[in-house]
């Protein structure tokens, strides 16, 4: 896969952004409404105006809003699934894996009403007709319902200028769980594609919230989606504030702060049966909890010995350890995917930066140098790649820095972005903005190439955390 | 250490106000224009940006306050808050700074520290919704909870 970056000047830089905005947001249209070509264009100069993407099917609360693409997305063809079963197709997963791919800002799934044949079997599959229309690739497949309530997809991927086949598989789920099957097809699609592991069939959660000043009636709710924002779910909701949502590595539980006692205190609950267990309710802040990579430690920030502290409990038996001691902040603890040390914010050095502490000694050692506030930092999977929340004059920026090199690269542009959440697999970050006067979640590429939008319908919304690769269907 | 010096300070200031007949015990004569005092000095002080240090204005406030908590024993309840800049549990434990350093304020003023309760919302409780340096100074605050 090319990629391509231009180079940086401010206000090229934002046309440019502009015009991608709007090529990629073509193509979303063209491939979802195909005799759309004259509006397309219309579209084209009316390149500020927004387009709501809507996944299919349109019941999602979140809504995916594309912002910017690469120069040079491949051409790829999703040919509408074959529905081999009784009565109505269950849905159309060739829509939501073209709509995966396309979100990925690496390919331009090809419209619909543009291809020359559906063929849905290897031997109807005629390269010529794919080559005339500049598709690289071709995805084709079959559903079918080995029984009542289930559902099974089989699929092939073709390279057209090769002529050959380089892929095939197929899933099977119930058909509840259709777009996580979907999903799944879309990552094994992306893989082979690009040689990295796909995040399409994973989940996040996040905080949304009414939008009222507090003395009014505000409701909380912690909510569940797929990582496409499909399928919005309230896993628990409360009139006081609910904070600091953040995934068990085997993806099953998840850890939170709730004021429901008046009080902040942690909780921790399983997202299948709903059970709900307390974990602190200590005297001061009860905060920022983060479960280690094994799933046997949580790193949480305390004050009930003065100021605030980052501890590690341990989840069996609940004892605690105090892991830093200083009368600064020290708060928003996150692992290394090793285990073997954690990252935090402190003030101690006068303004929040970030800080290293290795467990086996106690050693701290200052990570960030550049910019003069930088905080809640996260690590992706690959141990090198840091995401934080970096003050730029007013305004507050997603950036990344390279551990091993030190290289800072600041992702976002827009004012007040916080609670960056890398994928599983490192390609983007979700993270928490405000889009006019509300909070919206967003992603962008790691390389800062590819942005896009989810906003939501209703309340802001807020703390994205992106689960690890999904433990089920 | 320091928290424990200004806690027998306030111990020592609570013992002396009990021996003067001034402190402990439901309200004396002329409290009625303490309170109508602190209730025109309002429940609520502001810090600027990033600060948990009390502001004159802050300590005028204060001060109406500890006037009529010396003069009864209710128990308060300090509610820090933040501004949304910054990230949310780094204002969850500025929040705290601030509501402690009310509380440090008035426990040298004689106020029993046992009297005091503190919580922090960080910026999950704005009052005025929305951007900008208008609204963010109103959210920079503790509010006095009798």
């Amino acid at each position: 896969m090319r990629s391509f970056s231009p180079p940086f000047h401010p206000v090229l830089a934002g046309a440019l952004d502009r015009i991608r905005a709007a090529r990629v947001i073509c193509a979303y249209r063209r491939f979802f409404f195909p005799p759309a070509r004259p509006f397309c264009r219309l579209f084209i100069r009316a390149a500020s105006l927004a387009c709501v993407l809507v996944s299919l099917p349109a019941q999602a609360e979140l809504v995916i809003e594309i912002t910017q693409g690469r120069d040079d997305p491949t051409p790829i063809a999703v040919v509408p699934f074959a529905w081999d079963g009784k009565g109505r197709a269950p849905g159309d997963i060739a829509g939501i894996v073209a709509a995966d791919l396309l979100r990925s800002g690496q390919f331009a799934p090809v419209e619909r009403g543009d291809m020359l044949s559906l063929p849905a079997r290897e031997e109807d599959v005629f390269y010529r007709d794919w080559r005339a229309t500049d598709v690289e690739f071709l995805l084709i497949g079959r559903v079918s319902a080995p029984e009542r309530g289930a559902l099974r997809v089989d699929y092939e991927l073709f390279d057209v200028f090769r002529q050959e086949k380089i892929l095939d598989g197929n899933e099977a789920g119930p058909v509840e769980a259709l777009r996580m099957v979907a999903h799944r097809v879309s990552d094994a699609v992306y893989e082979q594609l690009t040689g990295v592991p796909g995040a399409f069939a994973t989940r996040i959660v996040y905080i949304s919230a009414t939008r009222a000043s507090w003395r009014k009636k505000q409701n909380y709710r912690l909510m569940l989606a797929d990582s496409d924002g499909a399928r919005p779910r309230v896993i628990f909701e409360s009139r006081e504030p609910l904070l600091s949502p953040s995934w068990a590595p085997d993806g099953r539980r998840i850890a939170y702060v709730s004021f429901e006692s008046d009080r902040p205190a942690i909780y921790m609950q399983d997202l299948k049966s709903g059970a709900r267990r307390q974990l602190t309710n200590f005297k001061g802040l009860n905060g920022a909890p983060a479960f280690s990579p094994d799933g046997r430690l949580l790193a949480l920030t305390l004050s009930k010995d003065g100021s605030p502290d980052i501890y590690l409990m341990n989840l069996q038996n609940r004892t605690l350890r105090r892991l830093t001691r200083h009368y600064a902040i020290d708060t928003e603890a996150a692992w290394m995917p090793d285990g073997k040390s954690i990252i935090f914010t402190s003030d101690r050095g006068g303004r929040p930066q970030i800080y290293q502490l290795t467990l086996a000694n106690g050693r701290t050692e200052r990570l960030t140098f550049e910019g003069p506030w930088n905080a809640r930092a996260s690590v992706a999977a690959d141990g090198r790649t840091m995401a934080m929340v970096q003050q730029a004059g007013l305004r507050y920026h997603i950036a990344v820095q390279d551990l091993v090199r030190g290289r800072v690269q600041v992702l976002t542009s827009t004012e007040l972005d916080e609670s960056p959440t890398v994928a599983p697999n490192g390609s983007m970050l979700l993270y928490a903005t405000k889009y006019g006067e509300r909070g919206i979640l967003a992603a962008v590429s790691v390389d800062g190439s590819v942005k896009f939008r989810l906003p939501s319908t209703e309340g802001d919304v807020r703390e994205p955390a992106w689960s690890p690769y999904d433990p089920g269907l | 250490m320091n928290k424990l010096k200004l806690a027998s300070g306030a111990l020592a200031f609570v013992f002396a106000f009990a021996l003067t007949g001034c402190g402990g015990g439901g309200d004396r004569p002329g409290s009625g224009a303490l309170r109508a005092a602190m209730e025109a000095a309002g429940n609520v002080v502001y810090f600027d940006l990033d600060q948990s240090v009390l502001r004159p204005d802050a300590r005028r406030v204060l001060d109406a306050h500890i006037a009529v908590l010396r003069r009864n024993n209710a128990s308060i309840r300090l509610e820090g808050h933040a501004d949304e800049r910054g990230t949310r549990e780094y204002n969850l434990a500025l929040g705290e700074r601030r509501a402690n350093s009310v509380a440090d304020y008035m426990s040298v003023n004689g106020i029993s520290g046992r009297r005091i309760e503190t919580v922090s919302y960080g910026e999950e409780r704005p009052v005025a919704l929305g951007s900008g340096e208008f609204n963010w100074r109103q959210n920079r605050r503790v509010e006095i909870i009798h």
